[in-house]
């Protein structure tokens, strides 16, 4: 920066200014703390000036919109052509219930859809799996086989909509379903736009819903990547996820180290088979979390566009732009809602909202006032997007490109959290490695040390919760009307797993379950095989049961 | 003597950070915590609880399952002939459902604002109610 | 036919290992507790000790499909330490095992090892007997595996396996020269990693120095390969006739002299002269160093020749 010039007179001035107004002014009115940290832990300063900030260079690590190493957005016009993608996440009881909200969210103004299964499609058991029992479409929509995928997305353009489904350990079955009923429904797969999450790293990170072992899941996560490249032009394979190691109690460096370690995991898998860099990279899209710092938020987003474009050109070599361009949805922080005062939760999610759209964000989801309580009502989504559209239209910060760049503290956060973040990957070499560290819980015990520091601090009321630590107000918890639970959808669902299976081929059902079973034990693509066995009405847990034998099961060593 | 306490997670949520955060914190409390890992079903619990014979099983659940799992845990206890075990639980449970909980026998429920404090003062306070007498008398059941 | 263990014996073991555990009933009482064991013929008892993280859980969780596989009951007891400073434990060995939950052939308890240092908690040795005595024909002791020398595991296993994983550096400095002495077979898990050969031919030379015919041997626990090749080691073992015993009565007279002794030594320090030791550092006549020399010799001269 220019400023470096001025750089001696300005710790001067600074050192004047200590001695002739700070430390009298402290004499008589002492700051409240002893140290100021943000939720991270990290120490603020009183006050950063352009000293602080002379080490960053502003042509090679700011620069400019839409280019390498995008600090400022990855896009040249960012929301001056159109805001963000306001994508607020739905998914409960049937398929019919969820098409029924989808619709509701289209209507009031939202502009893609996000699916939230229940646990037991998340986790690649059916509907009528013991261990599903009191979990069937309680806390996303139930999705057994491609019939109740046609009905999720019911008279929903396809060709015209982004869909992006939040699941994992079964994503490839939940792709395969997706791809099948477009197919049916005559949709050309070309012009299909949308991202599935199928990052099966975070899951042994922070997550935790897992089936198989690290090696043959990460393959998995490499077949739809290769397969999504050759046939999916418009699709995001794969969605690298900090919001679950930043909910399980990280640090904002964690949530970007980790899931961008998760990142380069996928590319190296990748690149085994021969594939050039620039052919996929610019395919793959990452998701964070917009925690209630502010400042140090704003920061995050900003520095993870950096490092990953680094990451990228550096260690990768890819040569072309959007390879080290990084995208990212994000969602407001569950984490963050108490369950005391629950419409506190709307302030505190128009902060975390804001701090998203400042950071350059290409979606967002905003948690409803519900959010610690279940999941969220129709009122209490309302309410959330509301929130987004008052960002858009209302405040004035989408009409000029990431405003906050260029402010003392800001570029120092974003700075330090680069740096922190390229520790953590020198780090993970010298342990060995991306799935080495898995195994070994490193990723882990950095998260629950994390987790455990702030819990303290929130303790010792280093770190205050309004309403729930301070300021807390014992007459009585505001009662809200929560989302009712229809305890009726799960029987309607084993009704509906019943008569898909009673409908079709079983022979077909065997052989297609066979293939997969054939295709999993070499090294040939798993989703040529999974799309027929999901043609044949074979469902998720028939085609995931079908491969613990062979790919064995993933079970944690707990760490604390 | 230490409480013993059973931290499960039962369900197919993945959810265990308040889990951890709590076994970590009972620890430093001075409690002895056995942990059953993720993924777990009533069944498991109960087996785990008995083979360790823990004071309390404290179930952390947010996946909205409770009124599954609860009854089923009570149940599974009263089969194998345990009545001297504490239930508790946390997590994401509606209010509503408070009552309901107790009138099975669970002891306590925390909601999500719930410190560790308040937690280590309940733990303490249901053994101290409710907990064996068995234990400290050190009058073993005999076999029959 | 594979045998199983009524619940209800659970129950009653469960409960008789906390009446010793937390000193409510003698074990002579608590032992009457528990109904004979039928078949009467005497548990295998193995101890699994080594480093952390070396995977003994998970070793231990495939031992445990073996023996059942085989037939015979499996009890397994696996101690976890506790803080020094709260006396909390966390205890997580079990997740590793979950998948034998509902077995009822399979008995598994964890222990904080409360201020016992040995990788054992002061009672482990009681609960092992109460699991022998409830009928399990085959009690898995698994160590804490804080990293030191875990000799305890000699006084109540009948062989000792011990586990460790590839050495990273350029040789096996996890395995301290004394686990030598205690183990009759060593497992180096994790054998896909880089350096597992390398360990376990550094671990040939180091057995074959001992003078002890003693079976190195590598698996993947989390595989499961290589755990037929550990079952023939202990089946061995279980057969031979060079029992353990010999070695187990001289552990025990050794950690009763070393018992006796720091019993010894702490009543020396609290007496008179010890005291004023302490008094004339305080008043700063003594450097620490001199201080702690001046106790080591008269201690260590008291403890020598007292009785």
């Amino acid at each position: 920066m220019a400023i470096q010039l001025e750089r001696d007179d300005v710790d001067q001035a600074k050192g004047e200014w200590e001695q002739l107004t700070l430390l009298p002014f402290m004499e008589r009115r002492p700051e409240r703390r002893s140290s100021f940290r943000t939720l991270s832990g990290t120490e603020l300063q009183r006050l950063y000036t352009p000293t602080d900030v002379a080490d960053v260079d502003y042509l090679a690590t700011i620069g400019f919109p839409g280019q390498p190493p995008y600090t400022r957005g990855p896009y040249a016009t960012m929301y001056r052509a159109q805001p963000w993608t306001m994508r607020q996440i739905a998914g409960f009881g049937t398929a019919d219930d969820t098409n029924a909200r989808f619709r509701f969210l289209i209507a009031q103004g939202q502009t893609g859809i996000s699916t939230d299964f229940d646990m037991p499609t998340l986790m690649g058991c059916d509907s009528d799996d013991p261990r599903s029992e009191g979990e069937v479409g309680r806390e996303g929509v139930a999705i057994d086989s491609v019939d109740d995928m046609l009905d999720l997305y019911r008279d929903i353009d396809l060709e015209k909509i982004s869909v992006s489904m939040t699941i994992n350990p079964s994503a490839w079955i939940l792709l395969a379903m997706y791809l099948v009923a477009a197919e049916e429904r005559g949709f050309d797969w070309k012009k299909l736009s949308g991202t599935i999450q199928n990052d099966i790293v975070k899951e042994y990170i922070s997550q935790k819903e897992w089936v198989y072992p690290p090696k043959p899941a990460i393959r998995l996560v490499r077949d739809t990547i290769v397969f999504s490249t050759r046939n999916l032009p418009h699709y995001n394979p794969v969605n690298i996820s900090g919001y679950h190691t930043r909910e399980a109690g990280s640090t904002a460096i964690q949530e970007v180290a980790f899931t961008l370690a998760g990142g380069i995991g996928y590319v190296e898998e990748v690149l085994k088979l021969g594939i050039d860099v620039d052919s996929f990279a610019p395919r793959l899209s990452f998701f964070f979390v917009s925690q209630i710092d502010f400042l140090e938020e704003v920061a995050k987003f900003r520095a993870a566009r950096r490092v990953w474009a680094k990451v990228m050109r550096d260690r990768f070599g890819a040569k072309k732009a959007e390879s080290q361009r990084l995208r990212f949805h994000t969602q407001t922080a569950g984490a963050s809602c108490t369950a005391r005062e629950p419409l506190n939760n709307i302030a505190r999610t128009a902060i975390e909202a804001l701090a998203a759209v400042l950071g350059g964000t290409q979606s967002l989801h905003t948690n409803g006032y519900d959010e610690a309580l279940s999941i969220p009502s129709e009122p209490a989504m309302k309410i959330a997007l509301r929130t987004q559209q008052i960002i858009a239209e209302e405040s004035g910060v989408a009409g000029t490109i990431d405003p906050l760049a260029g402010s003392y503290a800001v570029e120092r956060l974003t700075s330090d959290i680069e740096a922190g973040c390229f520790a953590y990957f020198e780090e993970v070499e010298k342990r060995g490695g991306l799935v080495r560290c898995i195994e070994e819980n490193f990723f882990q015990q950095e998260i629950a040390d994390a987790a455990y520091d702030l819990y303290q601090r929130k303790e010792r009321h280093e770190w205050e919760l309004v309403g729930v630590t301070k300021y807390r107000d014992d007459t009585g918890n505001p009662k809200v009307e929560l989302h009712h639970v229809d305890e009726a959808a799960s029987e309607r669902q084993l009704k509906r797993l019943r008569a898909t299976k009673a409908r079709r081929n079983e022979n077909k059902v065997k052989a297609a379950l066979a293939e997969i079973a054939r295709v999993a034990q070499t090294d040939e693509n798993i989703m040529p095989a999974t799309l027929e066995a999901v043609r044949a009405r074979v469902t998720g847990g028939e085609i995931v049961n079908m491969l613990k034998p062979i790919f064995g099961t993933y079970v944690e060593k707990p760490i604390f | 003597m230490p409480i013993k306490v059973l931290v499960a997670k039962p369900g197919l949520d993945g959810h265990d950070r308040g889990a951890k955060i709590v076994a970590r914190a009972l620890r430093d409390a001075g409690m002895e915590v056995v942990y059953t890992g993720l993924h777990q079903t009533p069944e498991m619990i109960v087996t785990a609880a008995v083979q360790e014979d823990v004071d309390v099983i404290g179930v952390s659940i947010l996946s909205g399952a409770h009124m599954t799992v609860f009854p089923r845990i009570m149940k599974l206890l009263e089969e194998r002939g345990v009545d001297d075990i504490c239930v508790i639980g946390g997590g994401v449970i509606q209010e509503n459902d408070v009552p309901k909980l107790k009138v099975l026998g669970v002891r306590e429920i925390f909601d999500a604002d719930a410190t560790t404090q308040n937690l280590i003062d309940g733990i303490e306070r249901v053994v101290a109610e409710f907990g064996r007498a068995r234990k400290r008398t050190g009058a073993a059941t005999p076999a029959s | 036919m594979t045998r199983s263990v009524p619940v209800r014996v659970h129950r009653d073991l469960a409960r008789a290992i906390t009446a010793i555990e937390n000193g409510y009933a003698s074990f002579g009482d608590t032992l009457a507790t528990l109904p004979a064991r039928e078949n009467g013929k005497a548990s295998f008892v193995v101890g699994v000790t080594g480093p952390p993280g070396a995977g003994k859980s998970t070793l231990v969780d495939r031992l445990i499909e073996k023996f059942r596989a085989g037939g015979e009951t499996v009890a397994v007891i696996a101690v976890d330490p506790s803080s020094p400073f709260t006396h909390g434990a966390v205890l997580g060995d079990r997740v590793r095992m979950q998948r034998h939950s509902g077995d009822t052939g399979v008995f598994i308890r964890s222990m904080a090892s409360r201020e016992s240092g040995g990788g054992l908690a002061p009672t482990t040795h009681d609960a092992t007997a109460l699991a022998a005595h409830a009928g399990f024909d085959v009690i898995l002791v698994e160590t804490v595996g804080v990293g030191q020398v875990e000799l305890e595991i000699v006084a109540v296993a009948d062989v000792v396996a011990v586990v460790t994983v590839p050495a990273l550096g350029d040789s096996v400095q996890t395995i301290k020269a004394g686990l030598t002495e205690i183990a009759d077979l060593f497992v180096v898990n994790m054998a896909d990693r880089p350096g597992a050969s390398r360990t376990a031919l550094d671990l040939k030379h180091m057995v074959r120095e001992s003078g002890r015919d003693v079976a190195v041997l590598q698996t993947i626990a989390s595989e499961g390969t290589g755990i037929d090749d550990v079952m023939v080691a202990l089946t061995a073992a279980r057969a031979s006739e060079s029992s353990n015993a010999g070695r187990a009565v001289r552990f025990e007279v050794v950690r009763n002299i070393r018992d006796a002794a720091v019993r010894r030594a702490l009543a020396v320090l609290d007496a008179p002269r010890g005291r004023s030791v302490l008094e004339r550092l305080r008043a700063g006549e003594l450097t620490r160093l001199e201080a702690r020399e001046e106790l080591l010799v008269y201690a260590l001269a008291e403890v020598i020749n007292a009785d």
